[in-house]
């Protein structure tokens, strides 16, 4: 199926979202939300080593051989994964002491690995772009859902920023200290993805009542069909009948 | 002695690979669904990340590290070079990539030569080992090891002991991954037959799982 750029972009935000679709990449989906600064931050850097890895990967399409493409693709990852560590150890400090191993283990984050292998590996440049800037997308909408979830009701803060205070509001809302621990995490992706996977099953039962309701009319038409030939025949018969 | 029981204990119930420290999730969420293909994944990442262990232990030590035992300070030095040791420190930016092509050379080698010496073996971990490569728990452990074990020592040279420390570390690693796997696929062997919402099926109830084993090792933060 051929899309557009602009539809290249969307279908990595939606329809094929790598956190709550494909279910790739959980690592540091978790690891590293536990405030909205770390998972904006982790997703840009991720981001970033997806657009240009797969800029890269579909531009050297042709002259990969399919037997070594595994190694080829670690080595360019690595390198981007490379550039924006040393990037955000010199220019964001904080980030990178709180993202500490992970900025590393982007080299082996699924959703690079996968989308290298699935797209950009068989796509021209441009929609490789548009793959890795959509997937990018999805990747920050679902660690920016994840993240400030767990920094408003673990800590009680957005941005680091604290929202009300705490002493005065004590009897209404106590930070929850369980959400930004890690089973807190398992717990709050858990609840996503089967609120994504109710989604989905109510859809395909709508589509299924579509159906049904396709069938009904493709019914009604074929019923009309029928009628109108027989229609004719008859009108046939009956002319011919006077002609006798 | 004591310390490398420290780091044992730490790094299998404290801060459990998968349940403390979200490593390895995705081989944890999807080879977990028997006991048998647990266990097999299991071994093979124990066995696998020891070896990655040592092997990036050597390179760090003699190729990565700004220290006097860098193979490349050497060699400038045979050749006249005079420039001090803190001058090698550029090559630490090859951290990631040359233990990312260390793992996957050494998973290629082990898959060979297990194939070659011993076929039950292979049998058993054989279709682990090529997914090992991209698994972050074991390039994880090794920059683990360099954090704790080269670059928190400030002046780039290894702590004292670190090659046990580091094979330890591994160890470890690689049987609390096994033991979450394990704990894992015998609840997910239950789960087969009760009776869930259809919405939470597959991947979510395996996760409300995992959040409530999270929860049980959580209790031994305090034993350390």
């Amino acid at each position: 199926m051929q899309r557009g750029f602009f539809g290249q972009v969307v279908n990595g935000i939606w329809k094929e979202n790598p956190t709550f679709v494909l279910v790739v990449g959980l690592c540091p989906t978790l690891a590293c939300t536990t405030t909205l600064q770390n998972g904006i931050g982790m997703a840009l850097a991720a981001s970033f080593v997806l657009i240009f890895s797969n800029l890269l990967i579909s531009l050297l399409r042709k002259a990969t051989p399919s037997e070594v493409r595994m190694p080829i693709f670690i080595a360019v990852i690595a390198t981007f994964t490379t550039v924006i560590d040393n990037f955000l150890a010199g220019y964001f400090r904080d980030l990178h002491v709180a993202l500490s191993i992970f900025i590393p283990l982007i080299v082996v984050n699924c959703i690079i690995m996968a989308r290298a292998e699935m797209f950009a590996s068989k796509n021209p440049p441009l929609l490789s772009i548009a793959d890795g800037i959509g997937i990018g997308l999805g990747f920050l909408l679902a660690l920016t859902i994840i993240s400030s979830i767990r920094e408003v009701t673990g800590a009680c803060k957005l941005w680091n920023l604290q929202l009300f205070d705490l002493k005065a509001n004590e009897h209404i809302f106590k930070p929850i200290l369980f959400m930004s621990l890690p089973p807190g995490a398992f717990l709050l992706i858990a609840s996503l993805l089967g609120v994504f996977q109710w989604g989905r099953i109510r859809k395909a039962r709508k589509k299924t009542v579509c159906l049904a309701c396709e069938k009904e009319a493709f019914v009604q038409a074929l019923y009309e069909e029928k009628m109108a030939i027989a229609k004719e025949k008859r009108a046939k018969e009956t002319a011919g009948g006077e002609g006798e | 002695m004591g310390d490398l029981i420290t780091i044992l204990i730490t790094v299998v119930f404290v801060k459990n690979f998968v349940l403390a420290q979200f490593l390895g999730l995705c081989p944890f969420i999807g080879v977990s669904k028997k006991t048998d293909t647990a266990l097999g994944m299991g071994m093979a990442v124990v066995f696998v990340m020891v070896l990655a262990s040592i092997v990036c232990w050597l390179v760090h030590l003699f190729l990565l590290a700004p220290s006097e035992s860098n193979l490349v300070y050497q060699i400038a030095r045979l050749f006249g070079s005079t420039a001090p040791v803190t001058s090698f420190n550029y090559v630490l930016v090859l951290r990631t990539i040359s233990y990312i092509i260390v793992i996957a050379v050494l998973v290629q080698f082990v898959e060979m030569f297990i194939k070659k010496s011993s076929p039950p073996l292979y049998d058993a971990l054989g279709i682990y080992l090529p997914l090992i490569t991209t698994n972050c728990a074991l390039l994880g452990v090794v920059v683990l090891n360099s954090q704790d074990f080269f670059l928190n020592s400030g002046e780039g040279a290894p702590v004292a002991l670190s090659l046990p420390k580091a094979i330890v570390q591994g160890f470890g690693g690689g049987a609390g991954f096994m033991l979450a796997m394990l704990l894992m696929s015998g609840i997910r062997e239950r789960l087969e037959s009760a009776q869930i919402p259809e919405s939470l099926k597959g991947v979510p109830s395996a996760f409300v799982c995992t959040s409530c084993m999270a929860l049980a090792f959580g209790g031994f933060s305090g034993i350390v």
